[in-house]
């Protein structure tokens, strides 16, 4: 399915397959929670991440969890653990996987999965109420937002 | 963890007195049927100071302006009757107890009945009037009436008999993880309780409260609107007000507050 993926994707951009490597949702492997492969070739942006994650429409990851370098960013939530250290604690791989689908890490975690796009409950169309298509649904953040943040978790370190 | 909410969690041991009069019971076992919480906690404790002081004195209380117009509405002639609910009922004080017995199983109708439901059966069945919008204005002046003239009751709707497959329906709703965030109501309001969700003191997600005046909308809540607002978060397709996946999880939100006291209409931010 990821091999196919690609494939097209390099006949449809007709260009560098560094370019056009982005691994769809489905098409993601996950080994013990982890995900060893980049989402999209590309390094990730530390700085892109910090936004993502502080912002409400994005991760929003501060309405769950404390962290204490996003200080400058009022009220952290308690639901999840303090991600302070989570650079040491996990590898990019680990990170990689939970940030994409907390649920292959977490067993039945109340974290939502941030890149997938299938397999909802009443999917709605953002944060309207409404019935979302299924073929229209997108991830919560894109492959590079995911690498983005996983840029920005390894900076926690203690 | 409740230590490092520090200021959002000050007054969470209050007790709540109305008027220096009505005690409310903001703090209680939990009733049997709840397998994983032994005490249930009003709404009100978990709220600041200040939104706590609103709800002790009915001047303070900005719902209370909704219970005087929810008056008009009990006394005015409506319908090919001529009649009105004082008509029959003489005034709200004589449904003194009945909000805190609903939403409750009907007989004749062979359903739950909320009161909302009941009251327009009384329109359409009675007086010959038009049913009220099931969450309109008129309507959830009504229901702030009769839930302000039962204040102090203990919550205390029937699970058993007939409306027990509707209460577990409820509950399967209330588990159930929907929308591309999934979560469940137990997700925030069950297994996070007292925690912080960004700037959000999250509560047990009781409605002894409701209809609830929210500062963040300055008017008065249905329980069924705060339903939709809190499934519309998950991103999931909402049900609607009035339909029955929401009766029955109003059903069963109800029965784990059996035990609180009534206080509608609260004031909530
Ligand atoms: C709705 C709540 C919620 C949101 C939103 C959320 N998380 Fe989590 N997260 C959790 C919970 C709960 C855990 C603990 C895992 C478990 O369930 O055992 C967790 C665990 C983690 C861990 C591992 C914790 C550690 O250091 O040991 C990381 C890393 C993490 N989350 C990152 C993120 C990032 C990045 C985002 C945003 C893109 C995010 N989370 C959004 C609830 C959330
Ligand atoms: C013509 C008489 C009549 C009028 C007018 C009327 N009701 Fe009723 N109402 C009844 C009767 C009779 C019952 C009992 C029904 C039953 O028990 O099955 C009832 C039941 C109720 C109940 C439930 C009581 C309980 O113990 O379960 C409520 C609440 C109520 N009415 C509110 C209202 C309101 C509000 C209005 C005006 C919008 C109204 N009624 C108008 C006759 C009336
Ligand atoms: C993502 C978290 C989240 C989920 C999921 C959630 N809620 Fe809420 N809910 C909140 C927040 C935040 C508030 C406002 C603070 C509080 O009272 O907890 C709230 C408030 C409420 C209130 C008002 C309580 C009061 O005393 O005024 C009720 C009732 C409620 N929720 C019911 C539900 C129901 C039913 C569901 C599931 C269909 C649900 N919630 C799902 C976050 C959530």
């Amino acid at each position: 399915m990821k091999r196919t993926f690609v494939a097209a994707a390099v006949v449809m951009a007709g260009t560098f397959p560094a370019l056009a490597e982005v691994v769809a949702p489905a098409a993601v492997t996950y080994a013990d929670g982890a995900v060893a492969q980049s989402l999209t070739g590309q390094a990730g942006n530390a700085d892109a991440g910090r936004t993502v994650m502080t912002t409400r429409g994005l991760g929003n990851c501060i309405a769950c969890h404390q962290v204490t370098a996003l200080e400058d960013f009022p009220f952290h939530g308690e639901v999840g653990p303090s991600l302070d250290g989570a650079g040491d604690r996990w590898t990019q791989e680990e990170l990689r996987g939970i940030v994409a689908n907390a649920k292959m890490m977490f067993d039945g975690t109340i974290m939502p999965a941030f890149y997938k796009k299938s397999g909802y409950v009443r999917p709605g169309d953002g944060y309207t109420g409404k019935a979302a298509k299924e073929e229209d649904l997108e991830p919560l953040l894109t492959a590079q937002q995911v690498e983005d943040v996983v840029a920005y978790l390894a900076t926690l370190t203690e | 963890i409740a230590l490092a909410a520090g200021a959002a969690s000050a007054g969470q041991e209050d007790n709540l007195v109305v008027n220096e009069e009505i005690e409310i019971v903001v703090r209680t076992d939990a009733p049997a049927h709840m397998e994983n919480v032994d005490t249930i906690y009003s709404g009100w404790t978990f709220r600041s100071d200040e939104t706590q002081a609103l709800q002790m004195d009915d001047f303070d209380n900005p719902g209370m302006i909704f219970v005087d117009m929810g008056r008009e509405v009990f006394d005015a002639a409506a319908g090919s009757e001529g009649k009105s609910c004082a008509s029959c009922h003489e005034s709200p004080e004589n449904l003194k107890g009945v909000k805190a017995v609903y939403p409750k199983w009907n007989d004749q109708a062979e359903e739950v009945y909320t009161i909302e439901m009941q009251i327009n059966e009384c329109r359409t069945d009675r007086m010959g009037a038009e049913k009220l919008k099931y969450n309109g204005g008129d309507m959830t002046n009504l229901v702030a009436l009769l839930a302000s003239v039962s204040r102090g009751m203990p919550v205390n709707v029937a699970i058993d008999g007939p409306a027990q497959s509707t209460w577990e329906w409820g509950k399967e709703l209330y588990y159930s993880r929907t929308g591309q965030l999934e979560l469940s109501c137990a997700n925030c309001h069950e297994d996070n309780y007292d925690n912080m969700i960004r700037a959000d003191h999250l509560s047990q997600g009781q409605i002894n409260g409701f209809p609830a005046y929210r500062l963040k909308n300055a008017k008065l809540n249905t329980v069924h609107d705060r339903f939709k607002g809190c499934v519309r978060d998950t991103r999931a397709e909402t049900y609607a007000p009035a339909s029955p996946e929401f009766v029955a999880l109003e059903l069963y939100l109800s029965s784990r507050g059996n035990g609180l006291s009534v206080e509608g209409p609260s004031v909530r931010n």
